[in-house]
């Protein structure tokens, strides 16, 4: 009689424990943006279990790992809505390309500026970097300065459009960084450009 | 592209204070640092680092931005603690250690784990999670114990 008094007690704890839909310890990976999905080793002691698909989860109680189990997304989408929702944006690139030997945008540069500004409104205290390049027309050190002056021309573009100077830092790489390899007073449109790193 | 990108996150390092690890990008409801024992603000746009303690209450949720582009955010009822960063952008090495001791945090994975995977682990008070490249969320219920 006691032993079923004990067995029943335990079991009890055992259920109190096992981990219902919203207790314990649980995680689950995501599909990424690109629909990629990595994976995540979760360990307890000597136990060890791989998740690597979307949804896959596993429950962590005091008794050990359980074994995985895939959920729907909408469930999980549900359950971390606020938490998934605070997640900041993911970090973004543009290119901006210029005309010969000025810091001149292309119209298409133009263009693609507009989008770079649409995005850092969508952006609470976005970090901006300035990466500016030169073809390999005009000596190094005439590069040297274009480059930094390209990214000054995209700097002023963005403080008129309200982002904050502090925000923003620019470097001038000259024409130490080509996109295409060229020989030296070759000009080269695709090397002529500006880097800009949001985040 | 490798040395361009690199000029970048040095530039992103840079402009962060020597002790910065990353940048807050969203705040909403209760929210606090536990730093050095003393309870600070965390408003969008300030800096967060080792050691913090990101505290939220239950209308509170944060996201951090940290050197290597890792994002995690915390969502009501949360305390993670940031115990270990340190991120080398010329290299891509690095090392992220955070304790979710309770509530609910999500996860992208950023260049020090394309470049090492499981250089960056997630401790919950029962398990290790090492991170392989991937988003992911886990939950922590302290209600239990």
């Amino acid at each position: 009689m006691l032993g079923v008094a004990v067995f029943t007690a335990i079991t009890a704890v055992l259920i109190l424990f096992s981990g219902g839909p919203r207790t314990g310890e649980m995680v689950v990976v995501l599909p990424s943006a690109d629909g990629h999905v990595g994976s995540v080793v979760v360990r307890r002691g000597v136990g060890r279990v791989v998740l690597d698909r979307a949804y896959m989860a596993s429950r962590i109680s005091s008794s050990g790992i359980q074994s995985s189990e895939t959920l729907t997304e909408r469930s999980v989408l549900q359950e971390f809505r606020a938490t998934l929702a605070a997640l900041p944006k993911r970090p973004i690139t543009f290119v901006l390309y210029f005309i010969s030997a000025t810091d001149e945008l292309t119209d298409e540069a133009k263009l693609e500026l507009d989008k770079v500004i649409a995005e850092l409104r969508e952006r609470a205290a976005a970090d901006i970097v300035l990466v500016g390049h030169t073809d390999r027309v005009g000596s190094d050190e005439a590069n040297d300065v274009l480059s930094l002056m390209r990214c000054e021309r995209v700097k002023a573009d963005l403080e008129r459009q309200g982002v904050a100077a502090e925000r923003i830092r620019s470097v001038g790489r000259g024409e130490r960084e080509l996109v295409v390899e060229t020989a030296d007073e070759v000009e080269e449109p695709r090397n002529r450009r500006v880097e800009v790193f949001v985040r | 592209m490798r040395v361009i990108l690199c000029t970048a996150a040095l530039m992103f390092a840079l402009a962060a204070q020597a002790a910065d690890i990353g940048q807050i990008k969203s705040a909403a409801g209760t929210v606090h640092i536990e730093r050095d024992g003393k309870l600070i603000a965390a408003p969008v746009g300030s800096a967060v680092r080792q050691s913090d303690k990101l505290v939220t209450g239950a209308d509170g949720t944060i996201g951090v931005t940290f050197l290597d582009n890792s994002l995690v955010s915390a969502g009501p009822n949360s305390v993670l603690v940031l115990e270990r960063y340190s991120y080398d952008p010329t290299t891509a090495a690095g090392r992220f250690d955070a304790l979710l001791k309770k509530g609910t945090i999500a996860v992208v994975s950023g260049k020090m784990v394309k470049q090492t995977p499981e250089s960056m682990r997630i401790r919950t008070p029962s398990t290790v999670m090492g991170v392989r490249g991937t988003e992911f969320v886990v939950r922590v219920d302290d209600s239990g114990s």
